[in-house]
């Protein structure tokens, strides 16, 4: 399908392109992730890739891998109907520094989605206008779909958010509010026991 | 009486002009769907407006990564809570491309059949909240009254109203019931009825239409550059529809048109929908007259149909391959896919991924939804604020979809 896409691709960018592979009808590039935007705005521009959606973008964490982190980003061609798959590998092994260039200014579509990969996987994309977390709150520790995360990791309890503004006091004190934000796995009881001198008849 | 404002300057009585920021959401009594929208408001325009989601963020592809490929079903019905049979059928298409199995003709006509019912329920739901939300509440009733008669049928077919978790890799979770065709077919004559009925009520409505003709107009470019796929795309004018474009099952042997808009407007997104009904209960018609009364429904492969029961009970070849589908879950091979198919409200996607073991490594759900809000920013700016709701209605956000 978008066979020659993927030549075309390697002719014009021999150094960029590090490798190819079709699986399942769908065509892929692997690409050094310092051409990234190169690649994309030529993917845009080209005549003869006509790639006027950026459908989806995303990241795949394999923790054993160095670099780490796949971000896989799938294009689609409404005029010539072909779809390819461009994928760069970033980041460290610790996932500290993973960065990869926005392609925000191509696609609008981008913006969204980048926020996401950021939120969920902690990949930086450089020249991002607004990236902040999207599906999470900003308080939220950690990056949720990377493997090293832990499923059962409870979050901490979120201050009050301090608005100068409205003079307003914190919702919960220390003992009171929902007990599972709270939790622990270690069983440990003293976060959860109630205040004595609220509740004299608990302490038993 | 002397006027009360006798004393006051011409500046003492004018409003503040500095802009005034409103919080819409994340549960507002104008809006459905949990999400929160600030805007800047200059008098009663927006000038600035930040759409904030997550409010239902699940973490379902968190969750997907725990469990086997069959677990995943109860996940993606839960992300397009109001047309769940189009997610599962979407997830099954991609586990068995990655498969490189084929189901046999007779569910795939039932899988479409389903699904289009599903679409239905889905552009009702839609529609019918859109028109109450502008204070047409007797069309939102008589919608969500036709939408029940199709929860009917799904649940006569799956068990289950809302969630049905019917879909299976290699096949569904049961064969059509008897009366299944008998049902379906009265059920799409009455919804085609009460549209009718809808039509008549509303587009001779000169209030209904002032609200949405010229409202949150997107122009195609913008739409293509957004991502936006679905009945929000095909309203700017553009006319890319999966079904058509891709054809995946049988979608290829049935007829039907693909309603396009011609301005983008609120209008054009409602009437859309309306019109892709119709062509729903065409293709449901089509596919009830073409599926076979009898005949397999499930792929016949033992890597991933569960053995008959009476060969798990007498055969140790079958207790141990039910054993191991079940504890070990169905083993699909290494290697990624992206699937697509045609969803309510666009282009569903799946970029699996797998190991070669029994678990997904990762589960990427493309939601429409989510491109689709992404828009709201650039729909609703410039517009005044009872503008919003039309606006915000008319993109039919799922909030579990947008958040996972």
């Amino acid at each position: 399908m978008a066979k020659a896409l993927v030549a075309l691709l390697k002719q014009s960018f021999p150094s960029a392109v590090l490798e190819t592979h079709s699986q399942h009808g769908d065509d892929t590039v692997v690409v050094d992730p310092g051409q990234w935007h190169e690649l994309a705005a030529f993917l845009k521009s080209s005549p003869a890739a006509d790639m006027s959606m950026l459908m989806d973008l995303t990241a795949v964490d394999f923790p054993d891998r160095d670099p780490r982190f796949e971000v896989v980003a799938h294009f689609y061609s409404l005029s010539k109907g072909h779809r390819l798959r461009m994928k760069a590998r970033v980041g460290d092994p610790a996932g500290t520094h993973v960065h990869i260039p926005s392609i925000c200014d191509l696609w609008a579509s981008a913006n969204w989605m980048e926020r996401e990969a950021w939120d969920l996987f902690g990949v930086v994309f450089d020249g991002h206008p607004d990236l902040r977390r999207i599906l999470l709150y900003p308080e939220f520790e950690g990056h949720p779909l990377r493997k090293d995360y832990d499923a059962h990791k409870i979050q901490p309890l979120v201050e009050y958010r301090d608005v100068p503004s409205i003079d307003k006091i914190a919702p919960f004190r220390s003992d009171e509010g929902m007990s599972f934000g709270r939790q622990t796995h270690d069983n440990v009881p003293s976060a959860d026991a109630p205040d004595p001198e609220i509740f004299p008849d608990s302490a038993n | 009486m002397e006027p009360l404002d006798e004393e006051l300057t011409q500046a003492e009585i004018e409003l503040p002009a500095d802009p005034m920021i409103v919080n819409m959401g994340p549960a507002h009594p104008a809006m459905h769907g949990t999400v929160r929208t600030v805007v800047e408001l200059t008098g009663e325009v927006i000038v600035k407006a930040d759409v904030q989601v997550g409010y239902l963020h699940r973490g379902f592809e968190k969750m997907c990564e725990r469990g086997t490929w069959t677990q995943v079903y109860p996940y993606v019905d839960r992300c397009n809570y109001i047309s769940p049979m189009l997610n599962n059928v979407g997830f099954s298409l991609a586990c068995e491309k990655m498969l490189g199995i084929e189901v046999p003709e007779r569910c795939q006509w039932y899988r479409m059949a389903l699904g289009e019912l599903a679409r239905m329920s889905d552009h009702l739901t839609c529609d019918g909240a859109m028109a109450m939300e502008l204070g047409a509440f007797t069309p939102f009733l008589w919608m969500i009254k036709a939408r029940e008669m199709i929860w009917d049928i799904m649940e006569e077919e799956s068990g289950a109203r809302l969630t049905h978790s019917f879909g299976r890799v290699g096949g569904m979770a049961a064969p059509p019931t008897d009366g299944f065709k008998e049902t379906a077919r009265a059920t799409v004559d009455q919804i085609l009825k009460v549209l009718e009925e809808v039509e008549r009520l509303l587009l001779g409505n000169r209030i209904f239409l002032d609200r949405l003709e010229g409202i949150g107009i997107v122009s195609p470019e913008d739409a293509i550059s957004l991502g936006w796929t679905g009945p929000c795309l095909r309203a700017s004018g553009v006319p890319y529809d999966i079904r058509k474009a891709h054809p995946y099952m049988r979608y290829g042997d049935v007829e039907f048109d693909v309603p396009v808009g011609s301005t983008g407007d609120c209008f054009d997104r409602f009437m859309v929908r309306i019109d892709e009904m119709k062509q729903c209960a065409r293709i449901i018609t089509q596919c009830l007259e073409r599926m076979a009364d009898s005949g397999p429904v499930n792929v016949d492969d033992p890597r991933v149909m569960l053995p008959p029961k009476e060969d798990v009970y007498n055969t140790i070849e079958g207790t141990i391959r039910h054993f191991k589908i079940v504890m070990e879950g169905l083993k699909i091979p290494a290697g990624e896919v992206y699937s697509y198919t045609e969803a309510g409200n666009g282009e569903l996607g799946f970029y699996l991924v797998s190991d070669g073991s029994g678990t997904p490594y990762r589960v990427r759900i493309r939601p429409p939804c989510f491109l689709v809000t992404s828009g709201l920013e650039r729909v609703i700016t410039g517009q005044m604020v009872a503008d919003v709701v039309p606006c915000f209605g008319s993109l039919n956000m799922i909030g579990g979809e947008c958040d996972r």
